[in-house]
């Protein structure tokens, strides 16, 4: 005989790039996993699922924050912005997406996500970061691959592709 | 005429899908299938008594639990012995689930599947198992004194004892008029790739088949394994890798128990299934790498050139040995590096220990190698008060001793002879690049500043691209699309990119047109895999002898069809030409058309090769007897030998005389891996590769208690490096094209980690004054050799012998 699991579906609508969306999840369920099982949103990667390496950061409010230390139902009434939200068209790359292009930023693409939503809001808010800026920008992330140094480059490009846009 | 494109900075093909979320990797795949989870030994060593399983099935949404008494068929055997050498008299490896005993820390005792991963979470920990703890191995000097025993049956610990010689070491030892002895450690570090393992099985009933999605790096081996394992004929098992999150040598390994048990759960239960291995697991139930005790006696001139090396060391493999001892052999005989030993012995021994298995992690071995033989360098210089490069110097071979042959069996059971390569050129590039004659004059402003700086060097030779073979596909449809098929896997070495360029130019196609597929065994059965730095030069020959196979029919049906002799003809952008003539061409996608005699149109352009359509010899068939239809071909390259790259680092590197804080100012990167593919790549690989070569070096270690427990099984302990902690890296390139293969390429993978250790002993050493023969080195424990050093100056086990 099963036990029937303890399990209370809670309801949550929140705000997934720029769409209004409404699903049901525990109370245990990550963000993260809620983002890439339920609402099938697999562009944001989990590496570690304690929050150390960053490869699950996504936007919340506009603010970065990594979705494996958060609850999914804690992101109720919240706007979340995940890689696909930043640009999902092969074709129509951001600044930020372009300048990684570009710059042979990333290899196997999987910390790419994280890097790409951190350095989206801090150019937000960082629109002409020097170097040193830059990597001190990316630190809180790990990559494996590209040993950084075409990141920072990454970062510096993006903020110039931003101002060629007129985003900037 | 169509740019050339080898050799270019092209950007990757494969990027805009993995910037915009559109990557697939395992865990991305399969929404709705069944999750397992695995209950895991907290114990290094232990006899398992009991396994109560019956709590975990009152929970809902759990669909199976397995022991390894619910094991069947060769399922039930142990794991494969992958590479089985005659010096390894006891391999052992573990069981799918473990049978009766475990043997480290994370091996897995019971799968469950269940509706989701935290059912099968909550399943798990419903789960009582019983063990009976035996004393634990741990560490190679407990391994060594073989107190205690891993396994029963293996006396003294040792699965493998194997020695080389190459002249007479003794009798030149016994000669030589300046000898030193050196006591050596490295500590074990780990791939680490961003993405764990993970394995995702289909089971198709109807048809008896099982399509399986791993993050592997070789999906053909991990077909074979399945498929013999589960007992299937080949033909219905197909191994599918996607998107790789990188692998560093983990994913090498074969069949991991989870890709075998999944497959076969999945077939038990008519489900699809998956498991996606968490960091945890992957801390504790993957693989390690790296550590070595070290022994090396060097007897040398008093120019500091080498006349005899006797080297012994222990290598700890862990609890298992599935991949046999590749590693320490690469240890042993990449040590040499680019120098001439005089005469040279080596004897290693691969002890078990009661640890997570040792398996090749970028560099395999040839970090602990160029670590003993770069120590020994600066130790030569040091006795004979000379400069360090100008001792190297002096022992390399020379261009014009090329090709120079050790007289030793390399990891691929051929011998070790080096093909190509410029070390004089390298050295001097390297000085240049890193201002050596200039350091003593910053040194000395730095001491007026208070400063403590210090310059390293280290030197490597590096076998790349080993065999047997890999195999390429060239097929171009009616569309002019050109597909392009190799069986090796890719885990973001941009394959999509650099073997399109390849093709690209010997198929005379443009490079938007041309469309690689890896690690398909759909797409290509034959295949070995990628490792060894060998993915270009395989792979990358491979697919340019299929694009000639392509290209020579492709002009052959053009020379038919416009009526001029094949040898007059061009091919550039996709478009076949009369040379000298341009106004006279057919379309490459025409003559894909042509290729495929057909009796049914499907579209327009299809009808011109309908039977009604144009003229044709009644005597002659269709399809010649040597031909087949369609604009496609297929070739191997399979190489003598492996060819060898090399490169030359030097850091810049500041110790506070305070905290003992260790800080790289300057790191510098000579490389020559023959010709370059895509240049912006190849640094791409170095950077990284020097990346992993500073936590190596500085940061990662495997922190084991005495009973076996891993204690820093987590990035928040296990310390990965941050942007914050890599240098910037500043390379110079030679390109000394490699003889041995038509490209004249060179593997360029793991190159960027192979001296890191050494050179970063080495510029300590160089500031502190003292010898460095203990790495990783944390500030505690420089701070703590300064300490020792005031009380008692001179080392206890080192000096001349």
């Amino acid at each position: 005989m099963s036990e029937q699991s303890a399990e209370q579906q809670l309801p949550i609508t929140l705000r997934v790039n720029g769409v209004h969306r409404s699903a049901s999840a525990p109370a245990r369920r990550l963000l993260s996993d809620f983002l890439r099982h339920d609402l099938g949103l697999t562009g944001t990667h989990v590496g570690c699922e304690h929050g150390v390496c960053g490869a699950c950061t996504v936007l919340v409010d506009g603010e970065p924050a990594r979705a494996c230390l958060m609850f999914a139902v804690t992101a109720q009434a919240h706007d979340i912005t995940t890689i696909e939200g930043i640009g999902h068209d092969p074709a129509a790359l951001s600044p930020v997406q372009q300048a990684f292009a570009e710059s042979h930023a990333l290899q196997c693409g999987f910390c790419t996500p994280g890097f790409i939503t951190t350095i989206t809001a801090y150019l937000d808010e960082h629109p002409d970061p020097t170097a040193e800026e830059a990597r001190e920008a990316i630190s809180g992330n790990l990559c494996r691959c590209t040993g950084y140094q075409n990141i920072v480059t990454a970062v510096l490009r993006a903020a110039e592709i931003r101002r060629e846009r007129g985003l900037a | 005429m169509t740019t050339r494109q080898v050799g270019e900075r092209v950007q990757r093909r494969e990027d805009p899908r993995l910037l915009t979320g559109n990557g697939r990797y395992v865990d991305d795949l399969g929404r709705g299938a069944l999750h397992a989870a695995f209950v895991r030994s907290p114990h290094a060593h232990a006899r398992v008594t009991d396994v109560d399983i019956a709590d975990a099935w009152e929970l809902d949404g759990v669909e199976a639990v397995y022991t390894w008494d619910d094991l069947d068929g060769r399922v039930a055997e142990p794991l494969p012995v992958l590479i089985p050498h005659p010096a390894m008299t006891h391999p052992r490896t573990g069981f799918c689930l473990a049978r009766d005993e475990v043997n480290h820390v994370g091996e897995a005792v019971v799968m469950v599947v269940a509706r989701d991963r935290y059912v099968a979470e909550d399943a798990c920990g419903r789960i009582s198992v019983a063990y009976e703890p035996l004393p634990a191995v741990v560490g190679l000097e407990n391994a060594r004194s073989a107190a205690r025993l891993v396994h029963d049956d293996v006396p003294g610990n040792v699965s493998a004892n194997l020695r080389q010689e190459v002249g007479d070491v003794d009798t030149a030892m016994a000669s030589a008029p300046n000898r030193l002895t050196l006591d050596l450690e490295i500590e074990r570090s780990a791939c680490m790739p961003m993405e764990g393992k993970g394995v995702y099985a289909r089971w198709d009933a109807d048809d008896g088949s099982l399509r399986l999605y791993s993050s592997t790096q070789t999906s053909t081996g991990v077909r074979a394994a399945v498929a013999a394992k589960l007992g299937m004929p080949l033909a219905k098992v197909e191994v599918v890798t996607p998107d790789v999150g990188g692998g560093f040598g983990v994913k090498i390994v074969h069949p991991w128990p989870e890709e075998v048990l999944v497959p076969w759960a999945a077939r038990r239960l008519g489900r699809d299934v998956k498991w996606t291995e968490d960091r945890r697991e992957h801390f504790v139930s993957s693989a390690h790498e790296r550590g070595q005790l070290q022994e090396v006696e060097v007897g040398f001139d008093d120019d500091g050139r080498l006349l005899a090396l006797d080297v012994r060391f222990w290598h700890d493999n862990g609890a298992y040995t599935p991949y046999g001892i590749i590693v320490p052999i690469i240890t042993a005989t990449q040590l040499l590096g680019p120098y001439k030993p005089g005469s040279y012995r080596v004897e290693f021994w691969s002890m078990y220990t009661n640890t997570v298995l040792v398996t090749p992690y970028r560099g395999a071995g040839r970090p602990q190698g160029c670590y003993a033989m770069e120590r020994t360098m600066d130790a030569i210089a040091a006795h004979l008060g000379l400069d360090r490069a100008e001792v190297r110097s002096r022992n390399f071979i020379q261009p014009d001793e090329m090709p120079y042959d050790h007289g030793l069996m390399f990891q691929d059971g051929r011998p070790l002879k080096y093909d190509s390569g410029d070390f004089p050129a390298s050295l001097a590039k390297l000085k240049a690049l890193v201002g050596w004659d200039d350091f003593a004059a910053y040194r000395e402003q730095a001491a007026r500043e208070g400063r403590r700086v210090g310059l390293g060097i280290g030197c490597y030779v590096e076998g790349t691209g080993v065999g047997p073979y890999e195999g390429g596909h060239v097929q171009v449809e009616t569309s002019g699309r050109v597909n392009v098929a190799t069986g090796l896997t890719t885990q973001g070495q941009g394959h999509q990119t650099v073997l399109a360029q390849i093709v690209a130019d010997e198929l005379g196609v443009r490079l938007e047109d041309v469309h690689v597929t890896t690690g398909d065994t759909r797409r290509m059965a034959y295949a070995v895999g990628t490792f060894a730095s060998r993915g270009a030069v395989m792979s990358g020959n491979a697919v340019a002898l299929a694009a000639k196979v392509v290209r020579e029919k492709a002009l052959r049906i053009a020379a038919d069809a416009l009526e001029v002799s094949a040898d007059d003809l061009e091919i550039a952008d996709g478009v076949i030409s009369v040379k000298g003539a341009p106004g006279t061409s057919i379309d490459l996608r025409t003559v894909a058309v042509l290729s495929n005699p057909l009796r049914y149109a499907f579209d327009a352009s299809a009808a011109a090769a309908t039977q009604f359509a144009g003229t044709f010899d009644p005597d002659k068939p269709p399809v010649a007897d040597d031909d087949e239809p369609g604009l496609e071909g297929q070739d191997f390259y399979s190489p003598t030998q492996a060819t060898f790259a090399n490169g030359m680092h030097a850091a810049v590197v500041e110790t506070d005389p305070v905290t003992a804080e260790i800080r790289i100012l300057r790191y510098c990167v000579v490389h020559d891996c023959g010709v370059m593919v895509n240049p912006m790549i190849v640094e791409g690989q170095v950077h990284g590769g020097v990346a992993q070569g500073v936590g190596g070096a500085l940061y990662e270690r495997m922190v084991y208690d005495e009973g076996g427990q891993l204690l820093n099984a987590s990035f928040m302990d296990f310390l990965v490096p941050y942007a914050s902690e890599v240098p910037h890296v500043e390379t110079d390139h030679l390109e000394t094209p490699s003889p041995l293969n038509p490209l004249g390429l060179k593997g360029a993978g793991e190159a960027g980690t192979i001296p890191v250790s050494a050179v970063i002993a080495s510029a300590i050493e160089d500031a502190e004054g003292f010898p460095i023969r203990s790495m990783p080195i944390s500030p505690a424990e420089l701070w703590e050799l300064r300490r020792t050093r005031a009380t008692d100056p001179v080392p206890a086990q080192e000096g001349p012998s």
